[in-house]
């Protein structure tokens, strides 16, 4: 084993000793750890939030973009600035709501909104599919630094193993309960690293910012640019607005939303929260100077840039540093997703089918399923070859279909009933599966469209079909829905 | 309360409206294509109209219960 393993090794029980000391002596039950007694302050509902965005995906991802596919990598910086734009207006209206009703999850506020358990229940598994593939970039990003650091002692799919049962261990050991310290260190090395890299290799190499840029540009003609077709500004477009829909229908973040003090902490916090964004040019700053410097990385392959990049450059206890920062914004979020998951499955599905079992119980399963689907993403993680930017696309084109009948529901008069919400939400995600399984595009679908609609985001596709199908659905149904429940016409 | 609404979209068109016109890597501004430099320089912008947005806000004159 190299300095740079024991390194990272370092990190991983730093982390799951604090994981333990956060959790002794605190018996915090579901409702409290999720919510956290809806006191939370600007500043604390903002590291939470940015806990949850920043994950390994910025680190390598990101990077692995600017390297693989150049300008357009830019909408990671764009949707995540312009969805706070969003927040200001949206999230103080979830947080009112939420705290009137005195709801947990998010599936309750589907739930409570549209009078409807199925809903909820549909809500929670959207959610599941959804996290999946995030989770599957967080086990990439465990098997890209170990394997990486280990200089090729250690293969890929060895190391996605070892990172699957590190997360696994780590969520079993700190439970729910979390540890915001390991958050918080997490944040700090990760704004630190980056910084650092993104500052000192385009220095080291080209002598500056620009002449990297000209270098990249002279090497690889139109790279800087959005391309004509594929990546186009179209694509760009319909991408960003996707998932700036997308943003905030994480179940994870959706509670998140709950835990503030009040809804003037999100108006405040969407003030500062695009400057945080700008770490990301950092990021693709590494991406664009490792073009030149370890080319040949094709396909996948593209998200190793950032460390292969590190590697040529310093020594291995410095790795071991980069390493282990990568090693907590994978296993910090990917326990919380993890968790999520878990408690989504035993709380939100399980136990609406089992109403008679006691929370106990539900807490035990929980538990139980932390590894079943651990596996289940090792498994999509060994067999899948998607950069994971294109992960990341799609578990954003699934959770979005939840926003159409999330909008709608903030309205006074909201004229979608569960019907058209329910209908809308699967006709949504039956699309967004059909065209991924097929690996169709806008273009290969409709061959005679002009190459601007051709480029467009198949995501929206499936939005736009999901919104008509929700507002037929509920005009047909309406009659049905007053005679059948009387209780729900105030809500209608 | 009308002005919020218009400076909201302001950011949209700011950042998408504007890309295919911006689309071009020179001239290059601290260092950066001009393309990524203008969406650098409508983050800052973004936050900037957030901050005025909330001053014009009623609701945010209130106090933290609302």
């Amino acid at each position: 084993m190299n300095i740079a393993l024991l390194i990272i090794l370092a990190f991983l029980l730093l982390a799951i000793s604090l994981g333990i000391r956060s959790s002794k002596g605190k018996d915090m039950d579901l409702e409290q750890w999720t919510v956290g007694g809806r006191g939370f302050g600007a500043i604390f509902v903002f590291l939470l939030m940015a806990g949850e965005i920043y994950t390994t995906f910025s680190f390598l991802g990101g990077s692995g973009w600017a390297y693989g596919k150049g300008a357009p990598a830019l909408y990671v910086l764009i949707y995540i600035t312009l969805s706070y734009v969003l927040s200001y207006w949206l999230l103080p209206e979830i947080w009112k709501y939420a705290k009137e009703n005195k709801l947990m999850s998010q599936s309750d506020f589907f739930v409570s909104k549209y009078k409807s358990p199925s809903l909820g229940i549909l809500a929670a598994l959207v959610g599941v599919v959804s996290m999946i593939p995030v989770i599957v970039v967080q086990l990439k990003g465990l098997g890209i630094i170990v394997s990486e650091a280990s200089y090729g002692a250690i293969s890929m799919s060895a190391a996605v193993w070892m990172g699957a049962i590190s997360l696994t261990i780590y969520v079993m050991i700190s439970g729910i309960h979390g540890s915001v310290w390991t958050a918080v260190i997490k944040d700090i090395m990760m704004i630190a690293i980056i910084g650092f890299l993104g500052i000192y290799l385009p220095i080291h190499y080209f002598g500056g910012y620009q002449p990297m840029f000209e270098a990249v540009n002279a090497a690889k003609p139109g790279f800087l640019k959005f391309p004509e077709q594929g990546l186009s500004v179209s694509w760009f477009i319909s991408t960003v607005i996707l998932l700036v829909f997308g943003f905030y229908m994480w179940p994870q973040v959706f509670s998140a939303v709950y835990s503030a003090r009040s809804g003037k902490v999100f108006r405040k916090n969407a003030i500062i929260s695009p400057l945080y964004t700008l770490m990301l040019l950092f990021v693709f700053f590494v991406g664009f100077t490792a073009i030149l410097k370890v080319p040949g990385l094709i396909g996948a392959e593209a998200d190793l840039s950032l460390l292969r990049l590190s590697i040529e450059t310093f020594d291995p206890w410095f790795i071991g540093i980069i390493g282990g920062a990568g090693l907590l914004t994978a296993l910090v979020p990917g326990s919380m997703l993890l968790m999520s998951v878990a408690t989504l499955l035993a709380k939100n599905v399980y136990k609406e089918f089992a109403p008679a079992v006691s929370d106990r119980h539900v807490v035990r399963l929980a538990k139980f399923l932390v590894p079943v689907i651990a596996l289940i993403a090792v498994y999509f993680t060994l067999n899948g070859g998607e950069t994971m930017s294109a992960l990341i696309l799609m578990g954003y084109s699934l959770i979005t279909q939840l926003f159409p009948s999330l909008l709608f529901s903030l309205k006074k008069n909201n004229p979608i009933n569960q019907y058209g919400a329910i209908a809308g939400i699967i006709t949504g995600l039956l699309i967004v599966i059909c065209i991924t399984l097929s690996s169709s595009t806008i273009g290969t679908l409709f061959p005679s469209l002009p190459q601007a609609a051709k480029d467009l985001n198949v995501g929206i596709i499936a939005l736009a079909v999901n919104f008509l199908v929700m507002i037929t659905v509920s005009l047909a149904f309406r009659k049905h829905t007053v005679k059948l429940e009387p209780k729900s016409v105030n809500d209608i | 309360m009308k002005i919020i609404y218009i400076l909201t979209l302001v950011p949209f068109i700011g950042i998408l409206g504007f890309l295919p016109f911006v689309n071009r890597i020179e001239p290059y501004v601290l260092g950066m294509p001009f393309n990524m430099f203008w969406m650098a320089m409508w983050v800052v912008l973004t936050s900037a109209i957030l901050g005025i947005m909330y001053k014009l806000d009623p609701r945010n004159r209130e106090g933290d219960q609302e």
